[in-house]
């Protein structure tokens, strides 16, 4: 592979490779949900305590809303996880994630102050894993994987082309 | 430099791709989707993995994970018959049974849409809104304290109709009950009154011939419960006793799980309450205007002893043994009511309990503390019931078999014992784990809604408050009331009719009379004593 912009092929590879990674996670956790039928985002927004509490709250008062947010959150996890996977609209995929982990990051934060009745698998100080798969993709977004490898190669056109002027 | 750029960017637009360059852009393109072949494997595997282990557990239980539990079906049929209604005791109790049957203050629909502005998940009002209409008139109300008597009578005239509030004519107040179940004008009673007036107001609407929904401890003590229930035995009249959590979906289910043996032989069964505040100590909010001149306060004694005038007794009246039975009739017999609803106990051989005044010194003589063991030789099983009043701690009410455990509560869980023999090979094949349970049910898991008061919260996870039908949450004695009404309508008998009603009382007087006796007690069937 040739270098783009500095960047080796490996290090484009381990890049497609967390790429891929958090694309999974998304898709699983957006498919677990839609297989359970006792799940509902409802108990989770309940916890809220932070910004927003009162309008995760105002969500869970009304069942046809909480059931919209649902289902969106739902498709948003799958569509972002198929893109990831696939590299389709990569840039615009991790934007959305970074959205929504925000927001599962606000409803409950690891701020000193601020205690979840949810019972957690780890330690966490300030930094959840929320926020660590949020910065991932916050790179992701910087570095275009889907030009490299991806269906956005097809869409966009290959990186390496552009890539190659500047070399 | 700039111009090499746009050179080199020109070029590429340009020059035509060689079909070798083609194939490697195809190739990198899609050389992430052999992913989706794996995860797709991987997922269905865990599904099959998953779905096989949880065939095979509700194959071995006979049971459906989505298939509804048996309804009563007094809830889901309505007749046009109009029931002439008339009300005996409207405290907070009476209040809300009236909104159960469609009688409603305009002020409790102010607090209560003001209450939803405050806490968007207070769904009181909406819960009400959506109750079915129960096709009845309120005609008469009856209460020894003028304010509470006035609001009936308010709520009488505000009617909710096909889900919409109506003005009615409303009802006639009588100052003594007798008149009220004299009256031609009334065809069935809602007796919600101290339990010292139970049993002598539920015999003579018997004798009156009206049909009566009647507030639990269905009488004070065990020859009240005797007359009480030979009467209605001889009486065409409908009873049902007022344990609403007889409609709770969980216990419905609770019971279907006990006759499939699913549990094993059941040898123990601990049930509990656990409440921390004032109110759930008894000790109501006195209201300021209450005076000699507004409370009947010797209609209030009636077969009580005399005493002088007591705004603490008539108000807070469940913390003396004058006019109730303290934990006994007032949470125990619920506790005992469920357990019988879906064990079928009947009254107890022994009973024995302790207890003691620890923590509201404040001139009760019922205890604050106490616990009552029940003994059943013939099924050789024992019941335990443990309550205080000063401790928030939540404990379940448990059945316990050899071969699995199950709590019930407004939900339901069923956990195998790591022992079992029924189980055993269901544990070797690793189709159980023992970190999750075998069978567990959330009816209305989907929505929250806001329980507000310490009270309140107990008796929601007693399933005490709410039960669920297609999903939405419904006031439980709205259920329990339209059973009755039913019932009435089509001359069946309701679920906790007068054989229910007698065998709760006795249970819960043994219990009292072990307590005041300082020893254990038996239960003479043929004599129908406790000895």
């Amino acid at each position: 592979m040739v270098k783009s912009k500095g960047i080796a092929s490996w290090q484009w590879a381990a890049l497609v490779l967390l790429r891929v990674v958090i694309g999974w996670h998304f898709l699983y956790e957006g498919i677990a949900k839609l297989f359970n039928p006792y799940w509902s985002s409802a108990s989770y927004l309940l916890e809220a305590k932070w910004l927003f509490s009162g309008f995760f709250t105002a969500i869970v008062a009304n069942q046809q809303l909480l059931k919209i947010v649902d289902y969106l959150n739902i498709g948003g996890l799958i569509a972002i996880g198929l893109g990831l996977v696939a590299g389709f609209l990569v840039t615009p995929a991790c934007i959305a994630g970074i959205l929504l982990l925000l927001l599962y990051y606000v409803a409950n934060p690891a701020i000193v102050g601020f205690k979840s009745s949810m019972p957690a698998e780890g330690s966490y100080l300030i930094i959840n894993k929320n926020l660590v798969e949020l910065t991932a993709l916050v790179v992701l977004c910087f570095f275009p994987t889907g030009r490299i490898a991806g269906l956005d190669r097809l869409i966009f056109g290959p990186l390496k082309a552009k890539a190659s002027k500047e070399e | 430099m700039a111009s090499e750029k746009i050179e080199a960017k020109e070029k590429v637009a340009a020059a035509p791709q060689s079909p070798k360059l083609r194939r490697r852009d195809l190739l990198l393109a899609f050389s992430t989707l052999p992913v989706f072949g794996g995860f797709i494997a991987a997922w269905l595997k865990k599904r099959k993995f998953d779905e096989g282990k949880r065939q095979a557990l509700l194959k071995e239980l006979g049971l459906s994970a989505e298939a509804p539990a048996i309804l009563p079906e007094g809830t889901l049929r309505r007749s046009s018959q109009t029931i002439r209604l008339g009300i005996i005791g409207v405290g907070g109790r009476g209040e809300h049974l009236l909104r159960c049957a469609g009688f409603v203050h305009p002020r409790w629909i102010e607090s209560r849409r003001r209450e939803a502005k405050l806490n968007r998940l207070n769904k009181d009002l909406e819960i009400f809104l959506s109750q079915q209409d129960t096709n009845c008139v309120l005609t008469a109300v009856c209460d020894v304290f003028d304010p509470r008597a006035e609001r009936a009578l308010e709520a009488s005239r505000h009617v909710l109709r096909n889900g919409q509030m109506v003005e009615e004519r409303g009802a006639k107040r009588f100052r003594h009950y007798q008149d009220l179940l004299n009256s031609s004008e009334v065809d069935a009673v809602i007796i919600a009154t101290p339990d010292h007036w139970h049993a002598a107001m539920a015999l003579d609407a018997v004798a009156a011939k009206k049909h009566v929904y009647l507030e639990k401890c269905m009488t004070r003590t065990a020859e009240e419960a005797v007359k009480l229930y030979e009467a209605v035995k001889n009486s065409p009249i409908i009873f049902q006793l007022g344990h609403q959590q007889r409609q709770q979906e969980s216990h419905l289910r609770a019971r279907q799980i006990v006759e499939r043996g699913l549990l094993g032989k059941i040898t123990l069964v601990e049930t509990t309450t656990n409440r921390n505040s004032p109110d759930g100590a008894w000790q109501y909010e006195i209201p300021e205007e209450a005076s000699p001149e507004n409370i009947d306060w010797e209609q209030f004694l009636g077969p009580a002893p005399r005493r002088p005038f007591d705004v603490y007794r008539f108000f807070r009246w469940r913390c003396w043994f004058d006019y109730g039975t303290g934990l006994s009739g007032d949470l125990l017999s619920h506790e005992y009511d469920a357990v019988n609803q879906i064990l079928g106990l009947g009254i107890p051989k022994y009973a024995v309990a302790s207890g003691g005044i620890y923590f509201f010194k404040d001139g009760r003589d019922v205890p604050d503390v106490f616990h009552a063991t029940f003994e059943y030789p013939d099924r050789e099983l024992t019941l335990i019931y443990s309550a205080t009043l000063a401790s928030d701690r939540n404990r379940g009410r448990i059945f316990m078999g050899h071969d699995a455990w199950m709590e019930v509560g407004e939900t339901l869980t069923v956990t195998a014992d790591p022992e079992s023999t029924r189980y055993k090979e269901m544990y070797l094949e690793e189709i159980i784990e023992p970190a999750w349970p075998l069978f567990s049910f959330r009816p209305g898991a989907k929505g929250i809604d806001a329980v507000t008061s310490a009270s309140e919260r107990y008796f929601a996870t007693r399933g005490l408050l709410y039960s669920y039908r297609a999903g939405k949450r419904v006031d439980i004695s709205h259920l329990h009331v339209l059973e009755w009404l039913d019932c009435i309508r089509e001359g069946r008998q309701p679920s906790c009719h007068i054989d229910r009603g007698f065998e709760e009382a006795i249970t819960c007087h043994m219990a009292t009379e072990s307590y005041l006796r300082g020893r254990r007690v038996e239960w003479n069937p043929e004599e129908k004593k406790i000895i």
